[in-house]
This record gives structure tokens, sequence and C-alpha cells, in this order.
């Protein structure tokens, strides 16, 4: 029988029975619906529908029109609306129907909100008190208040930016985050997954049955690929999710080339980094025999994986161009969580790319060798720990 | 008539620092032979037969199906009991023999079946969705059995394959052990219970320290060993048959004095002895049983 026929038996086993696991579809739900309320959460939160409306009474009546052109020109929405007298409008700020209420006269405002006057709010009101008080003075000097206020509208800046922010730039700074965190939550519970399972064979000891049929490493191979093909319909989940909430919201506006690289990357990376931590997790469960003991094992494994997420997360939304992240990404055990980050925010070179995942493919090489090596070494001893030299050197 | 197939382990020496498991561990089993391994707790058997299933590499010896070392292809076709029993806790019945069949080469309908066939013959047809753990421990050594027999090997390794059994398990599993051997399957087992040993199997191996220091057919090995008699003299005091030269008071069976001869030990000089004690309603020469043999060989070790 090939071998490839018994990787592929033992992670179909893997595979059947994690979906089968309520554990598993549990946390899958509820991670489609924590995705799913987060972006409903950042659109409301947003833009969109965050009118705000202001109550006038009748001596300011004049000023509900220029109000909200500078709204609009702002890019944001007032609403207006007259109220009968100061007392009634005041009321309705208390009661929540108004966001603010501007009463006295024209030069002399007096502004009435619940608990806080917004700033883009204070703002517009200040740049039309000031505006008014301009209009008189020049109405007074003998001008025409319009004429001035059309040639002050006709000034322009000619600003000259030389480092322009990618486009889009928030919205990948976003992404970016939702991509760290997705790959970081789904390299740690992997991974125990994987360590668990080893030392599940372990503890049962169903690994020597098996062990008189099939090669150890066909054993670890089969596992680390039922597992990670379980992560990987996982993540794709997940992102589908994210995309269709994204695209269903309006939050999503990125071209379709730049999101599908992103995504395209998001996987690549999810899966380099699976099979990097995947073999080290599996190496490591090997070692124990008893589940109370995996914690203590994969330790280390954990720390390598949270201590570059902790930095990316972070440094990268204040600064996507730390040059410390940057560096930090190129090398493989912190690749698989940075550079998928730094990709979705738009801040990696191709070089960059092309160094990290080369080094990250060598790296898995080599530990599919040493990993290899220290389970076919320590999967069958029960008992206290396997020291990690004793299953390097099959002692 | 051909040579029948063997299954050979030769001269196979383990050691784990400076403890030595195996020294030159010789012994084999022919196709259609019921081969009983026996020995003390700690004297090798499991490590012998972890070495000869390929679970366990050897320091030096080798292990030979018909004459070829054997290789994973025969590991495929070797039906194996492990000491310690391992079955996934969580996995239905079925579906975990279905799975075991399938990493011996059965195809996917073929390993239904014979997981279906198996669960039937033991008794266990009726738990086959349920969980491994819900199980009785006896009933979980039944799936261990049918683990081990779901492939229709070639070659039965069982390791105390009867620890554990309710009696009718244990006849169960003597009918399943006589008819494989009677395929022609050259069947391995150790037990510490030797009636049953003595009963089933064809040879015996007993093993002390890491090595086989008695090895045959069950019959030569109980006719090699010191000859008893079985004397019944209801009048006779106890320890009547102290004072004779070369004779062993070995213990009383149901009112009968069972005495060891040693070589050359007359055993008509003892006829006399009982005779002056009063009636002897019995006077019998019979070949130890195993389980005498076996304390004798165990007792060679100490006293060496």
């Amino acid at each position: 029988m090939s071998s490839r026929r018994i990787v592929a038996l033992v992670a179909a086993r893997e595979v059947r029975t994690r979906l089968r696991s309520r554990a598993f579809r549990i946390t899958s739900a509820v991670l489609v619906a924590a995705l799913v309320a987060l972006i409903v959460v950042l659109d409301l939160t947003s833009g969109g529908s965050s009118a705000q409306t202001v109550g006038l009474t009748r001596p300011v009546a004049g000023l509900a029109e220029p109000l909200r052109d500078k709204a609009q020109a702002g890019g944001t929405e007032v609403r207006t609306r007259l109220v009968p007298n100061a007392a009634l409008g005041e009321r309705q700020v208390r009661d929540g129907d108004l966001d603010a209420l501007v009463t006295g006269r024209p030069q002399d405002l007096r502004i009435v909100v619940k608990d806080d006057l917004g700033d883009s709010l204070r703002g517009m009101l200040t740049a039309l008190a000031q505006q008014e008080a301009l209009d008189r003075r020049i109405a007074a000097l003998g001008g025409d208040p319009a004429e001035v206020t059309r040639e002050v509208a006709g000034v322009r800046l000619d600003v000259a930016v030389l480092e322009p922010p990618p486009p889009h730039h928030d919205e990948r700074l976003v992404i970016g985050m939702l991509v760290g965190i997705l790959i970081y939550l789904a390299l740690l519970t992997l991974g125990q997954l994987v360590a668990q399972g080893v030392v599940e064979e372990k503890t049962s000891r169903v690994v020597e049955l098996l062990l008189s049929t099939i090669r150890a490493w066909q054993l670890m191979a089969g596992k680390v690929l039922g597992i990670g093909l379980v992560g990987l319909a996982q993540v794709a989940l997940l992102l589908g999710t994210g995309v269709a909430a994204g695209l269903a919201t309006g939050q999503l506006t990125l071209p379709a080339s730049i999101a599908a690289g992103t995504l395209a990357w998001a996987i690549v990376w999810y899966l380099l980094g699976f099979f990097l931590y995947a073999l080290l997790f599996a190496a490591a469960g090997a070692l124990v025999s008893r589940q109370e003991d995996v914690g203590g094992v994969t330790m280390p494994l954990m720390l390598l994986i949270i201590a570059p997420y902790v930095i990316g997360i972070s440094a990268l939304p204040g600064d996507p161009d730390n040059a410390f992240v940057a560096w930090l990404s190129l090398i493989p055990p912190f690749a698989p969580m940075l550079m998928p980050m730094r990709e979705a925010m738009g801040v990696v070179e191709p070089w960059e790319l092309a160094v990290s995942v080369t080094a990250t493919v060598a790296l898995i090489a080599v530990l599919v060798r040493a990993a290899g090596r220290i389970y076919s070494n320590a999967v069958m001893r029960t008992g206290a720990r396997v020291r990690l030299g004793d299953a390097l050197r099959g002692a | 008539m051909t040579p029948r197939r063997r299954l050979e382990i030769d001269h196979v020496s383990k050691r784990y620092g400076d403890v030595v498991a195996l020294d030159d561990m010789t012994f084999d089993v022919a196709a259609g032979e019921l081969f009983g391994f026996v020995g003390s707790n700690g004297a090798g058997k499991t490590t012998t037969m972890r070495i000869a299933i390929g679970v366990l590499a050897a320091d030096s010896g080798a292990v030979r199906w018909d004459g070829r070392p054997i290789d994973l292809d025969v590991r495929r076709r070797i039906g194996y009991m492990p000491e310690e029993r391992g079955l996934y806790p969580r996995m239905a019945v079925g579906d975990q023999l279905e799975y075991l069949a399938r990493l011996h080469g059965l195809e996917s309908g073929d390993a239904r079946r014979a997981a279906e066939r198996w669960t039937d013959r033991l008794g266990i047809g009726a738990r086959r969705d349920d969980e491994v753990q819900k199980l009785s421990l006896g009933n979980q050594q039944r799936v261990q059995l049918a683990a081990a027999l779901i492939h229709d090997p070639e070659i039965l390794i069982l390791d105390e394959p009867f620890s554990g059994l309710d009696p009718v398990a244990v006849d169960v599993m003597s009918e399943v052990l006589r008819e494989r051997c009677a395929a022609g399957v050259p069947t391995i087992f150790s037990s510490h219970q030797l009636d049953l040993v003595e009963r089933l199997c064809d040879r015996v191996g007993i093993v002390r320290d890491g090595a086989m220091v008695a090895c045959g057919p069950v019959g030569e090995l109980r006719a090699a060993g010191p000859a008893q008699l079985v004397v019944s003299a209801p009048a006779a005091p106890d320890g009547w048959a102290d004072a004779l030269a070369g004779v062993t008071t070995r213990g009383r069976e149901n009112g009968r004095t069972i005495l060891e001869l040693a070589a050359g030990a007359d055993d008509q000089t003892v006829l006399r002895a009982a005779l002056a004690t009063g009636p002897v309603h019995e006077f019998a020469r019979r070949l130890p049983p195993l389980a005498e043999l076996f304390r004798h060989v165990v007792s060679e070790e100490t006293s060496a």
C-alpha cells in the first residue's frame, strides 16, 4: 500500500473526527457570528447613518442652509429642523431627538447639547458664527459679503504629498488587523489540537497498534494534514464570511484585485504558518504522555506565535511602515503572523515577500526531518516526559 | 511435503542501558502452529513480541517470516494485540475497526463487512455504534481482539489475549485461535494462565531473564521434567515420604500426596513406604503439569 494512501486514510480520520466533534462546530459558529457582529458594529459606528439633527429657533433659522452645505462639503450629513421655541428645543435635546439646539441671535449664538458638542458640529458652527461676524464687519465697511465669500471660497491650497498613504488606507488597516487575528487564532488553536491529538494516541496506547501497521512519519503526516485541512476550511469560511459581510454592509470598498490578493496571501500564510507550527506541535506532543503535560511542553511554541502577533497588532495600526516589524516579518517563525498583516495593509515590497516565503519554506523542509525524527523516537515512549535531546538522538 | 513456512525469532538481543531485556532469544513458530509464550513478569515476552511486530528495534538478531526479514508489507498482514490495550476511546467500535482494517489495506466495503463479521462473531455486534469508552473492559477486550483479526492476518502475535476475559469470552477466543491455526496461521500468544496454554498450544516456550530456557511440544517438555507420583494413602501421616532418597513432597491434592521423583529414584521404594503406613488406594506415575514445570524453571532462576 502506498504511503500516500496511508497518509490520506489517517488524514481522513482526523477530518471526520474534527467535523463530528461538537466543540469544533460550536467554535466555528461562534467565530463566524463574532466576525459578522464585528463588521456590523464597525458599519454602525462609522459614517453612513451618523447624520446629526440640529434644531434651530426662528431667529437663527437662516443658518440652516449654510450649516447643511458646510456639512455636505465636509462629507457628513446634518439635518436641520425648525423648533418653535428654545424651551421646547431643549426638551428635545434632553430626550435625544435633537443632537444640538442652536438658539440666540445670529451674532450671538447659543448652542444647547445634552452632554457633548461633537468636534465636527462644533467646527461647523464656529465657522458659521465667524462668517456671520465677518459678513457684518464687511457690510459695515461698505463691502459686499457675498462677493468676499465667493472670493474666499475660490482660494485653493496647492498641497504636495511626499508620501501619499495607499488608497483605502483605513480600510486596509482594519483588514490587516482582522487577517492577523484570524491567522493568530488559527495557528494557536490548531497547534494545540495537533499536540492534543498526538498525546491522545499516546495516552490511549492506540499508537502501538497503529505503528504495528504504519510508519510513525505516516501517522504524523496524516494527522498534521487532516487537521490542516479542517483549519483551512475554517479559515476560508471566516474569510468568505468577512468578505460577504463587508460587501453586504458596504464596508468593503477595496478594488477586487487588491482584496483578492490579500485573501490569497492570507491563505498562503495560514498554510505556511500551519505546517511550520503543526510539525513543531506534533513533535512537542510526542514528548509527553498525559494531556495535563501538553500545556507545559507547547508553551515555548505558543510564545513564538503570541509574541509577533502582539508586536504586530500594537505597532502596525499606528505605524504600518514600522521598520522593526518589517524586519521581524522576514524571519520564518514570525513571518506567518506579521507578513499577512503587512500585506493586507499594502506596505510589503515584493522582495520582502520572496525572502520570507523562501525562508519559511526552507525552515519547514528542515522541520519535516527534525520533527519527524523527534516524533518517531518519542511517540512510543510512555511515562515520563522524553527529553528533547534524547528524542533527537534516538537514544 | 514442502517445508512449512516459519516465523523465526533468530538470536534477538535488546538492552535498555545496563538492563538486558532480551539475551539471544531464539525460537520459531511454524505455519498452523499455536505457540504459547510463558514466563514471569519482566522476563521478556512483551519485548520479544514488540520486536517481532516491529514497533521496537532489536539491538541485534533478526525476525524472519518464510526466510525473509519482516518488512512493512509483512507487518501489515500480522494481527497484533499489544499488552497495553489501545483503541481510540471516543471513536465508535464499527468506525474504529473499519479504519484499522483500511490501514491494513482492505478496501472500504471489505473493511465494513469485516468489522460487521467480527463484531457479530465476538458478540459485540449490538455495540458497533457505541464509543469504545462506553463499553465494559471485557467488551473493549473483544474489540481489541477484533482489531487483531479484522484483516484476516497471515500471522498472529497476541500479548496476553486472555487477560481480563470472562469464561465465555475465553472460550470464544480459544475457538478463534484454533480456527486461525487450522487455517495455517502461525500464532504466538503469551499468557499466565498455564492450564489454558497447556490445553491450547502445540508448543510452549518458557522465558526467563530474556532468554528461552525451555521450548518444545507440551508433551515433550513435560516428559523431560521430573516425574511425579500421585499416592492416595489415607492413613499416612504428614511427611511420610520425606525420608526417602530422591523424593520431594510437592503437596497434597484432594487427600492425595504429590511426590516428585529425582532422576534414578526408585518408585517401588516409595510404594513400599506407602504400604507401610496402611492401605494404598491409588498409586500413579504422571508427567508434571506445565505449571509445575514453570515453577521448576523459575525456581532454578532464584537458586542460581
